[in-house]
């Protein structure tokens, strides 16, 4: 089965889009529009055709694209409203002959990115201030309500016609991948016995019900839509706290990277990263280089650098890696994580970040990156193995990078003369939490609340001693061991079984407390993950399977 | 043969008496309707006498009842065709069991959905319609039209009845929400494309009630067959009615051809028989172009999986399913068609069930053609050259694989500007409307008399001359 043709390409620019056209000529007024109209016969595959603003992935790329380059380049804007192009159509969702015909691991990963696109929405209102509006001018069915979810706000045009819905259940037999049910209950606060009636008619529900039950917001007359839309989306862009941004944005322009066939695997490179694949043993590593440059000292020096300041370009770099290995080499079942450069620079590089964004807008939108391509990390259904050597430089920002991953290996050195060190930063103590709103070194230590915080006054490096006491490092064998040691950790991980990593592994990276995005990833990988892999769904009866098809589903009625 | 009960407000053929909570919502819901006719039915003429046809039993000789009725005291009611004893599902994965007389929960979303898009287009053309009256060409033609309105505004009756009986507070919903929607509001609009276009002169109601009532012939053939009994019964009655709006399509296009032969003639065999205040035939060609255009988009995509699923539950079948084929699963065959995606054509089978919208579009293209036949048969004996001909089902679409490409109506495919350059030779433009329009001015309310552009019809209603007086207006 090919799911792409080509390796997905993630790097795109407005002027590239096919899809999404992004609108700034309200944007002195704080508004920008995203308008969907999807390009039929530009999908990934030729196999299947986008009709009715269905999406796959290459339109999902667009719009994580078009969030990110507003709240880097487009400071003036407080506010998006998504409408569609399309005639009383807004979207009708992922395209279900594209998901039909896709292998099941890239259905799941689909999910998993359109999930996190739509979390960076919801990340971009509660965190920059940038309230979206779901300008529904027309039918929103399936992942189209579920963008709309994502939203501050819904409208639904009052027409006869548009309305919304949830049709995966009644019709696919598979369950609305990115967060619908959950977003359903837990952030509208529709009522649950309301989300159950709405979520099995296929036709959903529109008007007076649909805001009766909290679907919408309201629901407004067609003559009246597009202004009432831009009244509310300058309402909201002026009650944000990002009209006080002051200075420039910052252009995000492509990454300069490389990608080449090496022995029996691959190697993509970029300045800061290197990711090496190997095939055969179904392992990759990757290594992160520290900062090669002084960290700015002020806003406008931070403005200078842009993009190629290390806490960017070192970041969107680990997200294009992240990305690459996620998609195109599905095989890989463990990534081994390495670092090479010094500790001091990443902790001065950490401080000044931790500085200018108490104050500065762009700082904070880094930062706030930085945040995402972490938790981008932590849901990444790979082993993920940290090796700590001579010449690593795991500290502050990239040290979540080692507390992110299933485990830690550090060497020990008994006399401490390779200079093998970790080290903490202001990076790993608030800026950077993960999905379940807790910081690493919280999630880490549940059984021991105080300890994390009893690490902040930790300055300076730490020896592999003090990090396995510090209740950082995993295992620390000593340097004639480690080569063996490191050796059969991997070649007895590659060797499990994927799926019960994957479950095992989502279980215990997410321990404390529930959140949205943990619930809404955690019942991804495990009830869609399901469901998905049925018969009923994906069999050679199922529903997904026989969607447009002559015959009809037929079902195991057994409830499992 | 259940003849009509007159024992309710609502008259009716399914002893509704027995049934007082349907009858009670539906005496509830009657008012409503009646101020949406008052407002939404034809306009100026509801106080008048018209000679009406009422339904008093459903077997052929039910219809023998006409009348003087004032419109508003039409007896709108509610008629079932006869049960037919031990029916069985005869199509689709369910054939060879029962029939359906309650809904079954499986398919409750579908069928709802099935009867309000039926039920929409009722009311919808009431409302198209309802200036037509203040510019009619003759009293007989005026009858007519108000014969067609209260008939639509039975069906509306007949479609909400299945709503109110078998739907809950749905149904009831859905019902109130028929009564809501306006034709061409765009803040409220009808459902179907075509229900939403302006029919202004009496030039596009004949085409309207010639192709677009025959879209619902179509439909209501189909829905005919179905699994769910009530439905079936209640479009076969339907169906019966539906004739005499294609009747009155057909021979009101034929009299405006009739009429503009004799003018030709008139201006010795000149085309230009504006000068004359006739209709010319390129601009009748026109306006045929537009309503069946209009009119082949309601049979929806071309392949279509909902298509699919109606016949696979044994919701909606063939026309003439049981009587025009043998094999009724539409299993492991295939339908060839031209696909268009992408830019592209190229000839492709798929399967039958998916292609059921298609089959159902045929059957209408075929008989549509038979009423062109006969006009054109008019010109022939009229020794004029002209000759009417349907246009490419590809031309002018708004739905399906052909939606907004540019074609020309013998089918070709050409770029957006040519299109856009020559759509005035194949579309009726501004100046046709007007010049039509121009026309129909003034109504003709006198007994037996007809506006220069029509010619009279060849017989009159049940007997009556063509002068009787079929509308009693403002006496
Ligand atoms: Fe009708
Ligand atoms: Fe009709």
């Amino acid at each position: 089965m090919i799911d792409v043709m080509d390796p997905v390409a993630f790097e795109t620019h407005p002027d590239r889009y096919k899809h999404w056209k992004l609108d700034l000529t309200d944007a002195s007024s704080g508004i920008a529009r995203l308008i969907m109209d999807v390009q039929e016969d530009h999908g990934l595959r030729s196999d299947y055709v986008l009709k009715q603003n269905s999406y796959d992935l290459g339109v999902d790329v667009e719009l994580a694209d078009a969030v990110q380059r507003i709240r880097f380049e487009h400071p003036e804007v407080r506010a998006i409203v998504f409408s569609s192009a399309k005639d009383r159509i807004f979207c009708s969702g992922a395209n279900i002959y594209m998901l039909g015909s896709s292998s099941h691991a890239f259905k799941v990963n689909f999910c998993k990115f359109t999930n996190e696109t739509r979390l960076y929405l919801e990340d971009a209102s509660s965190e920059s201030g940038i309230k979206s509006i779901a300008a529904l001018n027309g039918v929103a069915a399936g992942g189209g309500y579920e963008l709309a979810l994502a939203c501050d706000e819904i409208y639904l045009q009052e027409d006869g016609n548009s309305a919304v819905s949830l049709p995966e259940c009644p019709l696919l037999a598979v369950l609305p991948g990115t967060g619908g049910l959950t977003r359903l209950v837990d952030k509208r606060k529709v009522r649950r016995d309301h989300a159950d009636v709405f979520s099995t008619v296929a036709e959903g529900i529109k008007g007076k019900r649909a805001k009766e039950w909290r679907l919408v917001d309201d629901v407004i007359p067609r003559s009246k839509f597009n202004d009432t839309m831009t009244k509310r989306a300058k309402e909201l862009a002026d009650a944000s706290p990002r009209a006080k941004a002051k200075g420039p944005g910052m252009p995000l322009p492509p990454l300069a990277g490389s990608r080449d066939r090496q022995g029996a695997g691959w190697i993509i490179n970029f300045k800061y990263i290197t990711l090496k694949i190997d095939e055969k043993k179904r392992v990759a590593e990757l290594e992160v280089r520290g900062p090669d440059h002084d960290p700015p000292k002020s806003a406008d020096e931070m403005r200078k650098l842009g993009p190629s300041w290390w806490a960017v370009q070192a970041f969107r770099e680990l997200d294009a890696a992240m990305l690459d290995l996620r998609f195109n080499f599905l095989d890989v079942g463990l990534l081994v994580i390495r670092s090479k450069g010094e500790l001091e620079k990443v902790v001065a590089h950490d401080k000044a970040l931790a500085s200018l964004s108490g104050s500065d807008w762009l700082a904070k939108e880094i930062a706030l990156f930085q945040r995402r391509v972490l938790k981008r990390i932590d849901v990444t259904s790979r082993s993920l193995f940290t090796l700590i050597e001579e010449g690593s430089c795991f500290a502050g920002s990239l040290l979540e990078i080692a507390l992110a991953s299933d485990r830690v290996y550090m060497k020990d050195d008994e006399d401490n003369e390779s200079g093998i060190r970790v080290q903490l930063s202001p990076a790993n103590f608030g800026p950077l939490p993960m999905g379940n709103g807790l910081t690493r070194l919280q999630s880490r230590f549940l059984f021991e609340p105080k300890r994390a915080e009893e690490l902040r006054g930790r300055e300076g490096p730490m020896t592999t001693q003090d990090a396995v006491k510090a209740g950082i490092v995993t295992i620390a064998p000593d340097a004639i061991d480690w080569d063996d040691e490191v050796r059969v950790a991997i070649e007895e991980r590659a060797a499990m079984s994927p799926d019960a990593m994957t479950g095992m592994e989502a279980s215990l990276r997410y321990g404390g407390p529930e959140t949205l995005e943990t619930k809404i990833f955690g019942r991804l990988s495990a009830w869609q993950n399901w469901i998905f892999t049925r018969p009923n769904a994906t069999g050679a009866k199922g529903a997904l399977t026989m969607y447009g098809k002559p015959e009809r589903p037929e079902f195991d009625w057994r409830r499992a | 043969m259940s003849d009509v009960v007159n024992d309710t407000k609502i008259p009716n053929n399914v002893d509704l008496s027995s049934d007082k909570k349907l009858q009670r919502a539906l005496e509830a819901w009657q008012p409503n309707f009646i101020n949406w006719w008052l407002e939404m039915g034809p306009e100026g003429f509801q106080q008048d006498q018209v000679w009406l046809r009422t339904a008093i039993s459903v077997d052929s000789d039910g219809w023998a009842h006409f009348d003087y009725v004032k419109m508003p005291d039409y007896r709108w009611g509610i008629f079932l065709a006869d049960k037919v004893p031990d029916r069985k599902i005869h199509f689709g994965d369910n054939i060879g069991q029962p029939v359906w007389n309650e809904v079954p929960g499986e398919h409750r979303n579908t069928l709802r959905r099935l009867i309000v898009t039926q039920g929409d287009t009722e009311p919808a053309s009431v409302e198209q319609q309802r200036l037509l009256g203040q510019t009619c060409p003759s009293l007989y033609d005026l009858r007519n039209l108000f014969q067609v309105n209260v008939e639509e505004g039975r069906h509306l009756w007949a479609m909400v009845y299945l709503l109110h009986s078998y739907f809950g507070r749905d149904g009831r919903e859905e019902a109130e929400a028929l009564l809501q929607r306006r034709s061409g509001d765009p803040d409220k609009p009808r459902i179907l494309g075509a229900f939403n276009a302006p029919c202004e002169n009496w030039l596009s109601f004949f085409m309207f009630t010639y192709f677009t009532d025959r879209d619902g012939k179509y439909q209501l053939l189909a829905l005919a067959e179905s699994g769910f009994d009530p439905l079936s019964r209640t479009t076969r009655f339907m169906l019966t009615e539906e004739a005499h709006h294609m009747f009155v399509g057909e021979s009101g296009v034929q009299r405006i051809i009739e009429r503009t032969a004799q003018l030709m003639k008139q201006a010795g065999m000149s085309e230009d028989v504006r000068k004359l205040g006739g209709i010319d035939l390129p601009t009748i060609q026109k306006y045929l172009n537009l309503w069946y255009t209009l009119s082949l988009d309601l049979f929806g995509g071309e392949v279509s999986s909902n298509a699919a699923s109606f016949f696979a539950a044994g919701l909606k079948g063939r026309a003439f399913e049981e009587k025009n084929y043998t094999e009724h699963t539409a299993l492991n065959q295939s339908y060839t068609l031209d696909k268009y995606e992408a830019g592209k054509l190229s000839r492709e089978e798929i399967a039958l069930r998916n292609a059921m919208n298609e089959v159902l579009r045929d059957n209408y293209v075929e008989d549509s053609q038979r009423g062109l036949d006969k006009w054109n048969r008019v010109l022939e004996k009229e020794g004029i050259d002209f000759r009417f001909k349907l246009p490419s089902r590809r031309f002018h679409r708004h739905i399906g694989m052909w939606a907004d490409v540019p074609v020309t109506p013998a089918g070709e495919i050409i770029s957006r500007e040519e299109f856009e350059k020559r759509k005035s030779e194949w579309l009726p433009t501004a100046e046709d409307e007007a010049y039509v329009k121009s026309l129909m001015t003034t109504p003709v309310y006198e007994k037996g008399k007809m506006a220069n552009w029509i010619a009279p019809p060849a017989r009159g209603i049940k007997g009556q001359p063509v002068d009787y007086e079929y509308v009693r207006h403002n006496v």
